[in-house]
């Protein structure tokens, strides 16, 4: 454990210590951001009305657009003054969105990051092998920071030329692994047609987030690349990667109780979820000082429980996450996440989740469309053995999900692969 | 035993000729040929003349494919030849997944290749029936 005082502290302190902190950042963001003193005006109310943490619901959400009608600097707390570090979202689906940290900020997220990277095994003897991209993006320089904290050797790599990543894995001696879950798939198949055994590397465990994935997906990467592989959690928004993370024990993540205040809420209603129910992730900093944000929605979808962890840290745990409400499709009526898709072909168990969902719409109906790459077990000389494969994954969706689909099997390597977070879906309704 | 290639494609444009390209330039003869396709892919079977090589650069160039043994039999090129060489082995209950043919240049015979589930069992009633099994060698340098 990185910090024993802090990732163990007894939960009655732990809260005494968020509502001291809520406090502050609520007092500080009323006094210096306009858009939150407006928020509080809405209400009627004033940070000293919020005398618990339960009051915090009382508060109305933080949204992505906030950040974008804001853009760039509008939620920040004291202009440029103090921040010395901007990342940004990729904007892909809109206007980018900026954060920003003070000196203090990059200091604690580099303490998340090593208290991350810790309960991945990593210590100051460790070579920290970073695939995640460097630059705007939260990923490479977030983990970076955290892994030189522990005094580990850094290996600023960042994303691409899969080819030279496993060779210098090789060459260099590298022990642990961060990047995408995806990328380490990509990362293993590259290995496998360079007819290199992973027994060859020194690695021992990697540190994977970014995207959801699911713990099938794990059991491949684990198999594939024999490490032990790791979830972390976090978004640039309210941070950065290490926001949440796994012990060793690999039941759910902490999430770092002493930055942030957690809740579950029904996304439809907005209400708050009692311990233990699955909804979207709302997250509150309260040390963040160059763009704090309070009630942050961040459309993933997990629980949260409170429940002792053998590991000893006494943060609570989410569940790794299951989708985001905005990955969510909705197929005639009912919700489907990529995740769910994942695990059924992994069940099945001769797939390797090279996978694509393409939603189309014929007339007035949503059409479903999951494209399996084949591969070597799943694959039989006779039209039977292969139509009874496509069947299989149809029924098991159908069982699932209640939807029909059309499954079609493709040729190996004809799915577009990931260096970076992959892309699951193709949703062509959207064009029309 | 005959071992056949079995290779996966989907239906889009050029690919069946892609396989010919690839085995082309890797100098591998295709001996015999037949394909089972559905509306969105087809499993073409070959024989060649070198099998293990085949399949391996087919897998190089990213082509999803395998080796499967199969029994090449002699039947005489004339009316019920092919039953009288089948017969036996429907008599034993052995199931014929599939089979294709292919005519011989120089001889009055036909072959045929023959897919089942229990290849040895298969064999071996043949053998009994004294219906005559075409050694691979004899097939690769056709």
């Amino acid at each position: 454990m990185w910090n024993r005082n802090h990732e163990a502290m007894p939960r009655e302190k732990l809260a005494r210590l968020q509502f001291l902190r809520l406090k502050q950042t609520l007092e500080a963001v009323y006094q210096l951001v306009p858009h939150y003193q407006k928020i509080f005006r809405e209400i009627g109310a004033e940070p000293g009305d919020i005398r618990s943490l339960a009051d915090l619901a009382r508060l109305p959400f933080t949204i992505k657009d906030d950040l974008r009608n804001n853009y760039p600097y509008g939620l920040f707390t004291d202009g440029l003054n103090e921040v010395v570090r901007i990342h940004s979202s990729s904007g892909t689906t809109g206007l980018p969105t900026v954060v920003g940290y003070t000196r203090h900020d990059l200091e604690i997220w580099a303490e998340l990051m090593a208290r991350a990277l810790s309960g991945a095994g990593a210590v100051r003897d460790s070579v920290v092998h970073i695939a995640y991209g460097y630059g705007l993006f939260t990923g490479g320089l977030g983990v970076h920071y955290g892994a030189e904290k522990i005094g580990a050797t850094v290996v600023p790599i960042s994303g691409g030329q899969t080819r030279r990543q496993v060779r210098m894995m090789k060459d260099l001696g590298t022990t642990l692994l961060a990047c995408t879950p995806s990328y380490a798939l990509n990362i293993a198949e590259t290995m496998e047609e360079m007819q290199i055994d992973p027994g060859e590397l020194q690695l021992k465990s990697g540190l994977f987030g970014a995207e959801p994935w699911s713990d099938n997906m794990r059991r491949v990467i684990e198999k594939k690349l024999q490490i032990r592989a790791f979830d972390i959690y976090g978004l640039s928004e309210v941070m950065g990667p290490g926001v949440a993370y796994e012990c060793p024990a690999k039941e759910g993540l902490h999430l770092a109780e002493d930055h942030f205040i957690a809740e579950i809420i029904d996304p439809a209603s907005g209400e708050v979820l009692p311990e233990g129910a699955t909804g979207e992730l709302v997250i509150t900093t309260i040390t963040k000082e160059a763009l704090p944000v309070v009630r942050y929605r961040t459309h993933d979808i997990t629980s949260l429980t409170r429940e002792p962890c053998p590991c000893g840290r006494t943060h609570l745990r989410m569940a790794k996450v299951s989708g985001r409400t905005d990955d969510m499709l909705i197929i005639r009526g009912v919700n489907v996440f990529p995740s769910q898709v994942e695990s059924i072909l992994l069940n099945i168990g001769a797939t390797e989740p090279h996978y694509q969902l393409v939603v189309d719409r014929e007339g007035a109906l949503d059409t479903l469309e999951i494209r399996v790459e084949l591969t070597e077990q799943m694959f039989s000389d006779k039209v039977k053995g292969l139509e009874g494969l496509e069947k299989l994954i149809r029924d098991e969706i159908s069982n699932l999900l209640g939807i029909s689909t059309a499954v079609k099997l493709v040729e190996p390597k004809t799915i577009p692969r990931s260096e970076g977070k992959a892309e699951r879906v193709i949703d062509r309704r959207k064009l029309r | 035993m005959v071992k056949q290639i079995s290779i996966f494609l989907e239906n889009k444009c050029g690919r069946m000729i892609r396989v010919s390209e690839v085995l082309g330039e890797a100098g591998i003869n295709i001996r015999a040929l037949s394909i089972a396709d559905t509306s969105d892919f087809g499993i073409l079977r070959l024989i060649v003349d070198q099998p293990e090589k085949a399949c391996s650069v087919l897998r190089e160039k990213g082509f999803m494919a395998s080796v499967t043994e199969v029994i090449a039999l002699e039947v005489p090129d004339v009316p019920g030849g092919l039953a009288k060489a089948l017969s036996p082995l429907e008599e034993a209950g052995i199931n014929i997944e599939y089979l294709y043919a292919f005519v011989q240049k120089r001889t009055a015979d036909a072959l045929i290749l023959v897919r089942v589930e229990n290849i040895d069992a298969a064999l071996q009633v043949l053998q009994e029936n004294d219906i005559p099994v075409i050694s691979s060698e004899r097939i690769y340098s056709l």
